[in-house]
């Protein structure tokens, strides 16, 4: 007995807590971030946003909560039950499982795994799945056409970011991301180094997240709301969790990548005196609020030139920097000892 | 040159910066909205929302059934049935506005020599049933005596030095109340 639990029960609590302790702050977070997206543009289009739940509206997520909680699931009688069902599910697990591998700080990471860029990407390539499900389970042309759109651009935006990955790589020469921030601890942040990148980077994850102004997989003018049309109550909820999860794990990917994770932007006194994890939030708010500063600047791309864009535009240019990234760095002798 | 320039402004993305930096502008200015039922907009004195029948300060309804609203009324809102009170002076049995009906044009409270139908600054009125809108005597007496500071603030903003007309004594009849009372008093 003393034996099972030294060797099962008590490794598995821990990581039960480890998980919830990741898992529920970023819930809240994701509750917040909506929150968060009213405030912002309702300020930039003079507005005041939602101002009556709770002092200054801050109750607002927890009353829309429940809302989605209370509602009745209507499932379509056309739509096939499981696979519907199942679709929301996917999205969310997915948007939770690629945190398992984020840095909060110096050893601060529930799976230290050493291919952690590769299984971020992974997780987030597999994110279309649930909503392409969503789009052929419902039976209904909206969310069918929402999907498709959904699928083909995260797919080509997917190859634009795989490429700008590569370029961090090739400066940090590990797939571990805590030893990508160790890197940019030693060479200074990429968003410095690879600036152009940074840039693409962060107009690939509007793409990959589908967000404005590449939201056409739940363009409202003509899609009504895209994949997720047939869906109510907590089903709804889950995408909209997912969804919004994910947008924090990409801002997470962005500060891992090229903001330097936990690390402060100069290593002396008063910026080392904030705790590592704390910078990684700060940086993840940063990304967010380009996220929903973009939404409230820019209109929707029509989608031939959201293709262009990334076929044709950001494919070829993260493809060129990674060359110029290698050739300078062996022209120059910089390339990292192979990481053991 | 000019397309150079032009493509170097693509690639510098200079609108889109542009663009952005006016989003963040924006961001800290004073915001237009109102938190509505907590904040409310300033209205203007003539303003024409609920109607209300007003008293005089001795407590006597002002109204005296001449039924100059109900014949100006364009929408046909007000019904006003009437008979001599006990004292002989002639005063309303019946008193009824179809709220729906009303157009809030404020001819009645024009038309009224006696200022007692007004149409008050209270605008939000809204009921669930269309019962609850056809206003009687009862009620609009109610609204009257809701909103007389209000109204009587109103009157005073909007005609400086104005006085409205005084209670009519027990002997006069309504024509001579007309001739002498109605009248500003300069």
């Amino acid at each position: 007995m003393g034996e099972l639990f030294a060797s099962t029960i008590w490794p598995v609590t821990v990581l039960v807590f480890q998980i919830l302790a990741i898992v529920v702050p970023l819930l809240l977070a994701v509750a917040y971030l909506t929150y968060a997206e009213r405030k912002v543009i309702a300020a930039m289009q003079l507005r005041q946003g939602p101002m009556t739940v709770g002092p200054y509206g801050l109750l607002q997520p927890l009353a829309d909560g429940l809302k989605l909680f209370v509602k009745e699931t209507v499932i379509p009688t056309g739509a096939n039950k499981v696979v519907f069902v199942l679709a929301p599910m996917v999205t969310f697990v997915l948007a939770l499982i690629g945190w398992a591998v984020i840095p909060f700080g110096e050893g601060l990471v529930l799976a230290d795994i050493n291919v952690g860029v590769l299984y971020l990407f992974a997780v987030s390539s597999l994110g279309v799945y649930g909503i392409i499900m969503a789009g052929w389970a419902s039976n209904s042309r909206y969310a069918f056409l929402g999907a498709l759109r959904s699928s083909a651009q995260m797919v080509s935006y997917e190859i634009a970011i795989g490429l700008i990955i590569i370029s961090v790589l090739i400066s940090a020469g590990s797939l571990n991301l805590s030893a990508i921030v160790r890197a940019q601890a030693e060479q200074g942040w990429y968003v410095f180094w690879h600036f152009p990148m940074f840039m693409i980077f962060l107009v690939s994850i509007l793409a990959e997240t589908n967000r404005h102004p590449f939201d056409l997989p739940e363009d409202e003018s003509s899609l009504v709301t895209g994949y997720n049309v047939e869906y109510s109550s907590m089903t709804f909820a889950l995408f909209f969790l997912g969804e919004y999860a994910n947008m924090i794990l990409m801002s997470a990917i962005a500060s891992v990548l090229f903001l330097g994770g936990w690390l402060p932007p100069l290593p002396i006194w008063p910026f080392t005196w904030i705790p590592g994890p704390l910078w990684l939030i700060l940086k993840i708010c940063l990304v967010l609020f380009i996220f929903i500063w973009a939404r409230a600047t820019l209109p929707r791309y029509r989608y031939d030139q959201l293709m262009r864009l990334g076929w044709k535009v950001l494919l070829p240019l993260s493809l060129a920097w990674v060359v110029l990234t290698a050739g300078v760095m062996l022209a120059f002798d910089l390339l990292p000892a192979a990481a053991g | 040159m000019a397309t150079l320039d032009k493509v170097a402004r693509t690639i510098l993305w200079q609108e889109l910066i542009k663009g952005f930096a006016m989003t963040f502008r924006y961001m800290f200015k004073r915001k237009v909205t109102l938190n509505y039922p907590y904040e409310r907009g300033p209205l203007s004195p003539r303003f024409r929302g609920e109607h209300a029948l007003r008293r005089y300060p001795n407590g006597e309804e002002r109204c005296i059934a001449c039924k100059l609203c109900e014949a100006i009324c364009p929408a046909q809102a007000i019904t006003i049935e009437s008979e001599p009170r006990a004292d002989g002076s002639r005063r309303t049995t019946r008193y009824d506005i179809d709220m729906t009906k009303c157009i809030y044009c404020g001819f009645c409270e024009e038309a009224c020599p006696v200022d007692a139908i007004v149409e008050g600054p209270n605008y939000a009125f809204a009921a669930e049933t269309r019962a609850e809108l056809f206003y009687t005597k009862e009620k609009l007496l109610a609204n009257g005596e809701r909103w007389e500071r209000e109204i009587a603030a109103n009157l005073e903003r909007y005609y400086p030095g104005y006085r409205a007309p005084r209670p009519a004594s027990r002997s006069k009849t309504l024509c001579s109340l007309l001739l002498s009372e109605s009248n500003m008093e300069s």
